[in-house]
């Protein structure tokens, strides 16, 4: 199990500091670690910092991309998992398998689903034309930051819902009487114990949703399939399309597992430890 | 303190949960009745038919040997994936149980950290080790499948060991004192307790199974290796036909199948058994 951790991670390390063939163009893993060089990486540093930076856009974009969709899926899922868990009372089982719903839904299928509803004669632009009789044909596949970071929010916030939920629902309601007892007002006892006792919640949450979509490729793909919405999971994808780039692909993967590093280890720092307590 | 306000609150919230609820079903609801549209549109409704399904001469599900193939291929991942992950999880599950130290806390890290380390990684991984190591296979059914394990087997782990924890060591012991062998314990005490754990985590491995694309995608080799997702992704900008929506409508019952029947097992499990099987971890996870 854990040989199948280490030994793919070595090798992304191998690929990712190995050499490039003179001859063929193709990425050589270099199995010596004391022989190890760092060209590659060099290259794909240079691409985003250096003059000639065109990493650096999908970079950049990649960051605001996830922050908005993290904040909307955050503003989505709160309400929704606050209602689940306090308000829904004896429905809660239904909100509960409706939320889980998309869970058993290949997330393929549920971008398909949009993709058909965006298509140029797709029902949005329908609604949006009163159909057909306003002239306003959205071309909304081609390339549109918004359509991404939408398809990045449908896609990705059930696994928000989820965590928030179980937070929320963990609150005990003898607590909230008695603050409401000691004389906190409703926004109070909102704002001083039920935010707090869901913050965990919440940061796993936001992890949950974050940490997947700095991988994803595919949404962009099928959503806009335009270089201008690109992000640094096509970066990582289109060079591992074209031969001879895996290095590249090994370096950019590297650094984004670097930079994700400490998020992931105190995801799962935090679920080890809850899972001693319990 | 009033309730009105509470109650407006509640009604409030009420109103945004089945908004977001409409958002989240209802475009899926419009693609799989476009699976049943007697045209090629995906988008004008023309009549209802079974021809996307069964009996459009090319481009059917049943007569489209690609879409066949990789219907019929996710499902045999789903079985083949299922079928090692779920014993050797519980082989784990137990072993982190029981061994104490340094490895196994180091395993449980390793298992709970692959839940958040982006799929793209693990797949990168293991196409660089099936491309560059003389690994005893390659790429297609069984890199798949491979990877597929590596994958999913902190489900059956995380569920299992939940489980373990909550019966603890007593009935084990019992079992002992009354005579039993070590193995025996476990195999005609333990495990008939876990069942309904084994049970949850396999349900839950299929259907994930099923949905995955990132590793299926970088270790499949041709064609024949291709699952429903990857069809997905790369026909759903190039003109596909209803029939693309017909064969996500199949996994997608598939898997609400296995679900389903998953959950009414549970429940008159779950009635004679106690509740906490471990649906607690996965909706901390």
């Amino acid at each position: 199990m854990a040989l199948f951790f280490a030994v793919p991670l070595y090798v992304v390390l191998c690929v990712a500091f190995g050499t490039v063939d003179p001859l063929f163009r193709t990425s050589v893993p270099v199995w010596n670690p004391m022989q190890w060089q760092f060209t590659q990486l060099a290259t794909v540093f240079e691409r985003i910092v250096g003059p000639e930076n065109f990493y650096l856009p999908p970079v950049l974009r990649t960051i605001g991309f996830v922050v908005i969709a993290v904040a909307v899926c955050l503003a989505i899922a709160f309400p929704v998992a606050y209602f689940a868990a306090r308000h829904a009372g004896r429905h809660k089982a239904l909100v509960l398998t409706l939320l889980v719903a998309p869970f058993w839904i290949s997330y393929m299928m549920r971008m398909l689903a949009w993709v058909n509803l965006l298509q140029n004669d797709g029902w949005v632009n329908k609604v949006i034309s009163l159909n057909g009789l306003l002239p306003t044909e959205q071309n909304w596949l081609a390339g549109r930051p918004t359509t991404v970071i939408l398809g990045l929010i449908y896609g990705y916030v059930p696994y928000m819902i989820l965590p928030l939920f179980a937070a929320l629902d963990r609150i005990s309601p003898s607590l909230l009487e008695a603050a409401r007892d000691l004389g906190a007002g409703g926004f109070d006892v909102f704002r001083r114990v039920i935010v707090p006792m869901s913050l965990p919640g919440v940061a796993a949450g936001m992890l949950l949703v974050a940490l997947p979509m700095m991988g994803d490729y595919f949404t962009n793909d099928l959503l806009s399939g335009s270089p201008g919405t690109s992000m640094i999971g096509n970066l990582i994808n289109n060079s591992i399309s074209t031969p001879g780039q895996s290095g590249q692909a090994a370096a950019l993967l590297l650094i984004v597992l670097l930079v994700l590093a400490a998020p992931m280890i105190w995801y799962t720092r935090t679920i080890a430890k809850s899972e001693v307590r319990s | 303190m009033s309730s009105a306000p509470r109650q407006k609150r509640a009604y409030t919230l009420g109103t945004v949960t089945v908004i977001y609820l409409l958002w989240s079903l209802v475009p899926v609801a419009i693609a799989i009745m476009f699976s049943f549209n007697s045209g090629r549109s995906r988008s004008v409704w023309q009549g209802f038919s079974l021809r996307w399904y069964t009996w459009d001469p090319q481009g059917s599900v049943l007569n489209n040997e690609s879409l066949r193939t990789a219907l019929t291929h996710t499902l045999l991942l789903g079985v083949l994936a299922t079928a090692v992950v779920v014993p050797l999880g519980v082989l784990f599950a137990l072993a982190l149980d029981r061994w104490r130290g340094r490895i196994p806390t180091g395993a449980n890290f390793a298992v709970l950290l692959s839940f958040v380390v982006p799929e793209i990684a693990l797949a990168i991984g293991l196409l660089f080790m099936v491309t560059w190591l003389a690994t005893p296979f390659e790429l297609g059914t069984t890199a798949q499948v491979v990877g597929l394990i590596t994958f999913q087997l902190a489900y059956p782990v995380v569920i299992v060991r939940a489980r373990l924890l909550t019966i603890g060591t007593q009935y084990e012991e019992a079992a002992r004192d009354l005579g039993a062998s070590p193995l025996g314990a476990v195999r005609r005490v333990l495990l008939p307790m876990l069942y309904p754990a084994i049970f949850v985590s396999a349900i839950l491995v299929f259907a994930d199974v099923l949905d995955n694309f990132v590793l299926v995608r970088y270790l499949s080799s041709n064609a024949g290796t291709e699952t429903t997702s990857m069809k997905i992704y790369n026909t759903a900008r190039a003109a596909p036909t209803p029939a693309l929506n017909a064969i996500a409508t199949l996994i997608l019952v598939s898997s609400f199948v296995v679900v389903i029947a998953g959950w009414l097992a549970y429940r008159k499990w779950g009635r004679s058994d106690g509740e906490d099987t471990g649906l607690g971890a996965i909706a901390t996870m």
